[in-house]
This record gives C-alpha cells, sequence and structure tokens, in this order.
C-alpha cells in the first residue's frame, strides 16, 4: 500500500489515485515523416526500468487533477512529486540504491525494502 | 541414470523410510560455453530447454536462475489452465499447450496432478453474455470444447454460487470442461528433472546481471557467477525481462506489475471446478489440499515488489464473499504477489529480435502459466531453428510495428 501525496490535496491512499502510465513522453513532432516503426515506437513502448521511474497520476477520486511522481519501482518508494508544469527533475538527483538488474538479495523476493 | 516413479518405487522407497530417493538434478558449476543459455528457471524456461535436448537434439544447454527453480510467478499463480481464447492465432497456441498438458505427466514421468475439472467465465450484464456468446462461436470453430450454459446450469455445476441475490447477478457463464488445474511446482520439477537427464545444466542461485552483444550479435551473459558464453540466448524471465532486455539495448512493449493470489484455510470439498468472472474481478477454484485459490487483478501500477496493495484483495474478496455467501466467515492464510510483464495487447511475445541469436519468450502477462508446455515446445523451435513454429510466428515483436495485434484483453480474463 502506498500513500501518495497529492500536491493539490496533501497525503491520500494510493487507491484514490490513478496511474497514468509513463511521464515526460512527447508525440512525435514530425508524424508525417514517421515509419511505421517509429509509429510503434510512440504508440506501445514505454519505459519498464525497475528502480527510478518517472509517472503520473491523477487524483480521480479526490480533485480530479493530473500531477508527476518520480518512484523506485523496486521498492515503491515515492521520491519526489511535482506538478505537470515543473521541470523534470535530474536523474542525478536521485540515488539508485540498485545493485544488480534484479536490485535484490541473490535469493528472495522484492520484499527486502520490507524486511529491513 | 533414468529415475522412474512408479508404485513399485514408492513401495521399495518406504521400505528405506523414504530416504534414498536421490537427488532429483544436479548442481553442477556453470561451464565457459553452452550452445544455448536459458535465463530462467521458471516452467516456461525448464520446458524450453527440455524440448531442446529432446526434440532438437542440443545437449550443451545451461539454465540460468536467479532463485531457486520455479521462484518467481510458475510457483506464484493460481495455477488454472484454459485454451478459449478469440483469435485463431491464441486457441492454437493456448490448444496446443492444453493437449501437451494432457500427457504431460506420463511425458515426463511424473506426475502434475493435472485435473479437467472444468473453467467457467461467468456473464453478469448483457454485455458480458453477447461477448461471451462470440467468444464460445469463436472457440467453437477453432475446434475447442466451450459451450454457453444457462444460469439453471451453472447453478447446477456450482451450487453454492449465488446466482440472484447480487449486485450483478449471474445470467450465465462460458463452460470449457478441458480445462482445470495443474500443481505448478511440480511442472518445474519434472521439466527439471528430465533436462537434467538429458545433459542440460542446471545452474541455480546465479544471477544474469547481462547480456553481453557485440554488433548486434549476442556473446554471452555476465552472471554472479562470471561470464558465459553462448551464441543463443533465450530468456525467459517474466516481470523482468525487460531490464535483461536493456542490457543488450533491445527495447520491449512490456510493463511489469504485481499480480496478487491468495489461499485460505483448507476445508472439505466444496467446489470442484474453476469459476473466473472478469466482470466482478474474482476467480477460485479449490485445491487437493482444500485451500480456496483466489486471484486478483493487478495493481494500477508499475512495480518489482512482490506484495500489491490491499485495496486490490480487498476487491477480490468482496466479490467473492457476494457470489459465495459460505465463504464470508472463512479465514485467508496467506497472500503474495508475482512481478507480470503486461503486453498492450494482452498477448505474449515469443520472438527473435533485432540482436542476432537473442531470443524473448515474454508478455504472458497474468495468464502464462496454462501455457507453460505450449510456450516452452514453440520457443525450443525458434531458438534451434532461428525461426518461429507456425504457432508462434504471429506473436512477433514486429506486430507492433505492422499493427497486427492479437487482442486478447477480453479473454485473458479478470487480471487485465
Amino acid at each position: 500500500m502506498i500513500l501518495i501525496k497529492c500536491p493539490y490535496c496533501g497525503e491520500r491512499d494510493q487507491s484514490e489515485f490513478a496511474n497514468g502510465g509513463e511521464a515526460h513522453v512527447v508525440r512525435p513532432k514530425n508524424p508525417e515523416s514517421l515509419s511505421d516503426k517509429d509509429w510503434g515506437e510512440y504508440v506501445f513502448y514505454r519505459n519498464n526500468p525497475k528502480g527510478i521511474f518517472y509517472e503520473r497520476w491523477v487524483h480521480s477520486h479526490g480533485c480530479k487533477k493530473w500531477f508527476n511522481v518520480v518512484r523506485n519501482t523496486s521498492t515503491d518508494q515515492i521520491l519526489k512529486v511535482y506538478k505537470v508544469n515543473e521541470k523534470r527533475p535530474d536523474l542525478t538527483e536521485f540515488e539508485n540504491t540498485l545493485k544488480s538488474p534484479s536490485g535484490e538479495p541473490s535469493v528472495g523476493s522484492g520484499n527486502f525494502a520490507v524486511k529491513k | 541414470m533414468k529415475k522412474k516413479y512408479s508404485i513399485a518405487s514408492i513401495v521399495k522407497n518406504s521400505l528405506s523410510n523414504n530416504e534414498n530417493w536421490g537427488k532429483m538434478w544436479r548442481n553442477p558449476n556453470p561451464k565457459k560455453h553452452y550452445d544455448v543459455i536459458i535465463v530462467g528457471g521458471g516452467g516456461h524456461g525448464l520446458g524450453t530447454a527440455y524440448y531442446l535436448a529432446k526434440h532438437h537434439g542440443i545437449k550443451n544447454i545451461a539454465v540460468i536462475e536467479k532463485g531457486w527453480l520455479g521462484s518467481g510467478n510458475t510457483g506464484r499463480n493460481t495455477t488454472i489452465i484454459r485454451s478459449n481464447y478469440l483469435w485463431d492465432e491464441s486457441a492454437y497456441l493456448y490448444d496446443h499447450a492444453v493437449k501437451l498438458w494432457e500427457n504431460l505427466s506420463e511425458d515426463l514421468n511424473y506426475n502434475m496432478m493435472f485435473s479437467q475439472r472444468g473453467v467457467l467465465n461467468l456473464a453478469h450484464n448483457e454485455h458480458d453474455i453477447k461477448e461471451i456468446k462470440r467468444r464460445v462461436s469463436a472457440n467453437r470453430l477453432n475446434g475447442l470444447d466451450t459451450k454457453w450454459l444457462d444460469k439453471k446450469e451453472v447453478k447446477d455445476l456450482v451450487p453454492i454460487m449465488n446466482t440472484d441475490n447480487l449486485r450483478y447477478p449471474v445470467l450465465g457463464a462460458a463452460y470449457q470442461p478441458r480445462g482445470g488445474v495443474a500443481r505448478h511446482d511440480a511442472v518445474a520439477w519434472g521439466y527439471a528433472m528430465r533436462a537434467d537427464e538429458l545433459g542440460v545444466d542446471i545452474i541455480q542461485n546465479c544471477e544474469v546481471k547481462g547480456i553481453r552483444t557485440d554488433n548486434y550479435k549476442v556473446e554471452g551473459v555476465e552472471t554472479t557467477k562470471g561470464f558465459i558464453k553462448s551464441k543463443k540466448i533465450g530468456v525467459v524471465a517474466s516481470g523482468h525481462t525487460s531490464v535483461l532486455a536493456a542490457t543488450a539495448g533491445v527495447r520491449l512493449p512490456l510493463q511489469s506489475r504485481p499480480l496478487q493470489a491468495l489461499v485460505s484455510e483448507p476445508i472439505k470439498p466444496i467446489i470442484n471446478t474453476v469459476v473466473m468472472s472478469n466482470a466482478v474481478h474474482a476467480y477460485v477454484s479449490q485445491s487437493d489440499k482444500g485451500e480456496l485459490v483466489i486471484g486478483a487483478g493487478t495493481d494500477g501500477y508499475n512495480s518489482f515488489t512482490q506484495r500489491g496493495g490491499y485495496d486490490v484483495i480487498e476487491e477480490t474478496v468482496r466479490a467473492i464473499v457476494e457470489l459465495y455467501p459460505i465463504f464470508g466467515k472463512m479465514k485467508m492464510l496467506r497472500q503474495w504477489g508475482g512481478i507480470v510483464d503486461i503486453c498492450p495487447d494482452a498477448s505474449p511475445i515469443i520472438s527473435k529480435c533485432d540482436v542476432e541469436g537473442l531470443y524473448f519468450n515474454c508478455g504472458w502477462g497474468t495468464g502464462g502459466f496454462k501455457a507453460t508446455p505450449g510456450s516452452a515446445n514453440v520457443f525450443a523451435h525458434t531458438i534451434a531453428k532461428d525461426e518461429p513454429h507456425k504457432i508462434n510466428a504471429p506473436f512477433a515483436l514486429s506486430r507492433f510495428s505492422d499493427g497486427r495485434l492479437i487482442d486478447e484483453h477480453g479473454a485473458a480474463a479478470v487480471a487485465h
């Protein structure tokens, strides 16, 4: 269970929000010259990192406003919440605690953030 | 040496207090070089190694697993098997698997506890009825045994179901009698044991840290036990596939999400089929131990934590209690989550990619277990021949640029 701090309403349970997938995806500026492959990339391909992830949320059972979140997907820890008109925070602001692709102890599940 | 299980072997071993069964597979150190490396020691990966060794004559194979065998989604699913998918491509793929399931215990001489107890997909409103009847008709055109049951027939099959006195009454259901459940650990262990006998090295507790490539050709994998060379690498790592793909510079249209399941305390036999409902988001079956096995939907955001949120369980359990008021006082024993890799069209990717010698079997999302033998079988073919089997040809990565998607959001049921 995640608590998300809506920049307009304050901290609420995640079940009040809906996730809008990766943030900062830009619609291609030159649609007429795009190949099928490029279109496929834009429509279907999204980053799916284990670690730092920029994503969009909407407070659908609250103020209904969209905002962006930086979250570590390996621990569900929210690192930063910012409004859509704010600048994308730089990746170097956050410490990526992952040491291997899976970012986990050699044996065990992804619950290590809870276990410690 | 080939281990045979039979009544005679059970009697013989019981005389020595069951202490002399022996190890089911070796625990070798990795060699420097393999002809094929499979990354991921779940059912799909071990099955792929088994079929590569058995049908394609490739013996120098390693399966590399980060934890223990079946510690990922193979051991975390709700073990449901069915093939009632809408489109022709999916029906062929999933029914290929069901046909293999039917003989798998004999093929591997290992009891899969495959129980064809039938699978029901409930309809709760007019739209459900239309959608499900359309799917039943499509299934029948593809030779599947799905049929439409009206409310009375559903009630006869599952007498404990509350069909009328609930917010979304049960109006009917699709029923596939050949569907059912199997024991998920047995799939990993059975394939592992027989693959090991054919010379496959199963390397556990060894994490693949990256895939090394040179000029769009694979060279091998970096692991916690050093670099291992191979010209062919098959990645079958479910939720972590996109993470591994990224180390080879490959992007996949996958999103990883937690999918939860839970089991109740064991009770006497009360439900002898599998019941799924898309509309109210719940599915349930009863294991041979007597526990109710309940599946929830995916959490609504990307995550690699194998736990998930309570709101998802709450929604599922609420629907279960409304459908089966008799379960209202039951206690749930365990809850867990697995990380599933979801594709935009809810169909898998079994495909080559731009990097020579790199193959992916991923995107099974919330429903990969049912397909394990079929997926492994066609993936082995793809790796051995460097071209897809005709069953998995439509499931290529190229469908996300040429537009031939196989949209199975309806048939993928609850979890999407």
